[in-house]
């Protein structure tokens, strides 16, 4: 199958539209809730809920002895949530920073799930077979059951986020703040952060417990690029990870061997270094033109401010002066005489030059400006 | 001290404790309604862990604070307060106007958006700090004075009775100070109660009338004209502090 045969079968494959419809679903609602994490310096949180939620997966497993998508997930969100709890629990109680409790749990977790997981494979269990899906995800398991508990988590959270825009929005520039006009930041932090592990739990089955914050983070960090306001960034965000699911499972689809999960997060990944490269404020392709362009109008600058102090000492201000002391001595090269004609600065002549009134009067105001400011 | 004068701040006790040691150690505080105070001391002297606890922000170990004879929490409106620069993300995805109108939500209450009377409050704040021409700018693209000057915007919104800031004069330029001290006159003038975390003991005696010496226990608190000398500021301090009164 390729990409054109993907787009025909989706009207005629049920099960097809349902795994599209759900990945669009979970990176939009990723990068919609991933916007707040990120800005709330949270992405790497993130990483230790979904890498804490293995052990949960594997002991929901043994407990219940089935595998039920449903059961798991619970597993799934209370040993994330006890993760979640242990690194606050860190970070409260001893020195560590949040970044060494988040480490420490995320391995100590996910080693702990890993050895569940060979301990649950090696079991004379017929049942066993597919929980290591849960490492890398596989969204040829979504049912419409799944993309309709995802859609009633994605309208919850799209209420909450339209009905608490601007406490979110204080809470995450600045909580102290917040905290002093009385909003109860504990919380709304406590309800934002639900709403986020409740996200990435849902995308475990998906994606995987190894890749599912890439998610969270990489469109909100793509959408932060392009914008300098909160709510074109969320709904950029939003738009950027549909766009992943979407375009992963279409992939996925279209090429054999290829699996949905890494796939969805490639496509976000190549959304980031397209935003990171390309984006006209804060790319980094455009920073460097503009730092380059601006290098050389200082340098013209210099190079005009030199040729007033030279010119105004002569009584006809106008007047032209051999250009062998700004070349040798003052190292101006032949091509920013042309740059400075070019823009009826000066007279440029084979050996001389001359300000012309507009360059007199532009140096004369820079001159004083400089001036100024000193 | 004169009695008549009702008493805006009123701390009794104040103990603060990060882990095992004090940070603050039994102050006991009055800030006279309409006074312009600043509190000076060292590093680590528990200026900023004073504010933040008289504000609800730091949770004491012991004592109370009460605003106009009530606890905070029933005061919120009649407090406005201007945290340090450096304690946010300047590269928050938000502009100046947005950042000014943060000042309205206390008022404005759950739910509610800003609606055109908090963008007119807004507007005219951000002009009395002279950063009208700046108000669609992205935060991380102003000055580090400038984005002082916003922060400072944000709590005249909030049409407050005190006003508390952490260190509004710390780094900022020469235009900056002059803005900020200009509306720091003009609130005392019309009776505001302003309390300043200040740290050039240069300028006390030219900016405040009165000044609290912290470190850790409080030293003294009064008028900088009675108070503000050296035998108090080498008890603050600790080394002989040769600092000339510039009383006008």
């Amino acid at each position: 199958m390729n990409l054109q045969h993907y787009f025909q079968q989706l009207s005629t494959d049920y099960t097809l539209l349902i795994i599209t419809l759900g990945t669009g679903i979970l990176g939009g609602l990723c990068g919609f809730l991933g916007s707040f994490a990120v800005l709330k310096k949270q992405s790497l949180l993130g990483d230790a809920i979904s890498h804490a939620a293995l052990p949960g997966i594997c002991l929901a497993f043994l407990i219940a002895g089935v595998k039920d998508t449903h059961w798991l997930l619970l597993g799934a969100l209370v040993s994330g949530i006890i993760g979640t709890v242990w690194i606050q629990g860190i970070v409260s109680r001893t020195y560590l920073k949040q970044d060494t409790a988040l480490g420490l749990i995320l391995s100590l977790f996910f080693g702990f799930g890993l050895l569940l997981l060979t301990f649950i494979q090696k079991m004379d269990n017929a049942n066993q077979a597919g929980l290591d899906k849960y490492l890398f995800g596989q969204a040829a398991t979504l049912m419409a059951q799944d993309v309709q508990i995802m859609l009633w988590v994605s309208l919850i959270s799209l209420f909450a986020v339209l009905l608490f825009w601007k406490e979110f929005k204080i809470l995450l520039f600045d909580i102290e703040y917040a905290k002093t006009i009385g909003l109860p930041t504990k919380y709304i932090d406590i309800f934002l952060t639900s709403l986020i592990v409740l996200v990435i739990v849902m995308g475990l089955q998906t994606v995987g417990v190894v890749l599912m914050s890439a998610l969270i983070l990489a469109p909100a960090a793509a959408a932060r690029q392009w914008t300098n306001k909160l709510w074109i960034m969320v709904l950029l965000a939003t738009l950027f990870g549909a766009l992943s699911g979407i375009s992963g499972t279409a992939l996925s689809a279209s090429y054999s061997q290829m699996p949905t999960g890494p796939v969805i997060v490639l496509s976000a990944s190549v959304i980031v270094l397209f935003s990171f490269i390309f984006s006209p404020k804060r790319g980094i392709l455009m920073r460097e033109i503009r730092f380059r362009k601006s290098r050389r109008a200082i340098k013209l600058n210099k190079a005009l401010s030199l040729m007033y102090r030279i010119a105004s000492k002569h009584e006809n201000v106008l007047a032209p002066h051999g250009k062998r002391m700004l070349n040798d001595f003052k190292g101006y090269s032949n091509v920013i005489f042309k740059k400075l004609e070019q823009q009826g600065l000066i007279n440029y002549r084979q050996n001389s030059w001359s300000l012309t009134e507009k360059g007199f009067e532009k140096a004369a105001n820079l001159y004083n400006q400089l001036g100024k400011d000193e | 001290m004169n009695l008549e004068i009702p008493i805006a701040v009123a701390i009794h006790d104040l103990t603060v404790a990060y882990n095992h040691k004090p940070v603050l150690w039994d102050i006991d505080l009055e800030i006279p309604e309409g006074v312009l105070m600043a509190i000076v001391g060292p590093n680590g002297a528990g200026k900023s862990t004073l504010i933040k606890s008289i504000l609800g922000i730091q949770k004491p170990l012991a004592g109370s604070v009460l605003i106009f004879d009530q606890p905070f929490s029933k005061q919120r409106k009649k407090v406005a307060y201007v945290p340090q620069k450096g304690s946010v993300d300047w590269d928050f995805p938000t502009t100046a106007l947005d950042v000014v109108l943060m000042g309205t939500y206390g008022s404005l209450g759950w739910f509610k958006r800003p609606g055109l009377n908090e963008k007119k409050a807004a507007l005219e704040a951000l002009e009395q700090m002279g950063m009208l021409d700046f108000r669609d700018r992205q935060i991380s693209e102003l000055s580090g004075g400038q984005q002082q000057r916003i922060f400072l915007a944000r709590a005249l919104v909030q049409q407050a009775e005190i006003y508390f800031m952490d260190e509004p004069l710390q780094g900022v330029d020469a235009t900056t100070e002059k803005a900020i001290i200009k509306i720091l006159k003009l609130l005392s003038s019309k009776g505001k109660t302003v309390v300043v975390v200040h740290h050039d003991l240069q300028t006390v005696p030219e900016y405040f009338d009165w000044v609290t010496f912290l470190n850790v226990k409080k030293i003294a608190t009064g008028p900088v004209k009675h108070i503000f000398n050296d035998d108090n500021l080498t008890k603050t301090y600790g080394i002989n502090y040769k600092v000339s009164l510039q009383t006008k």
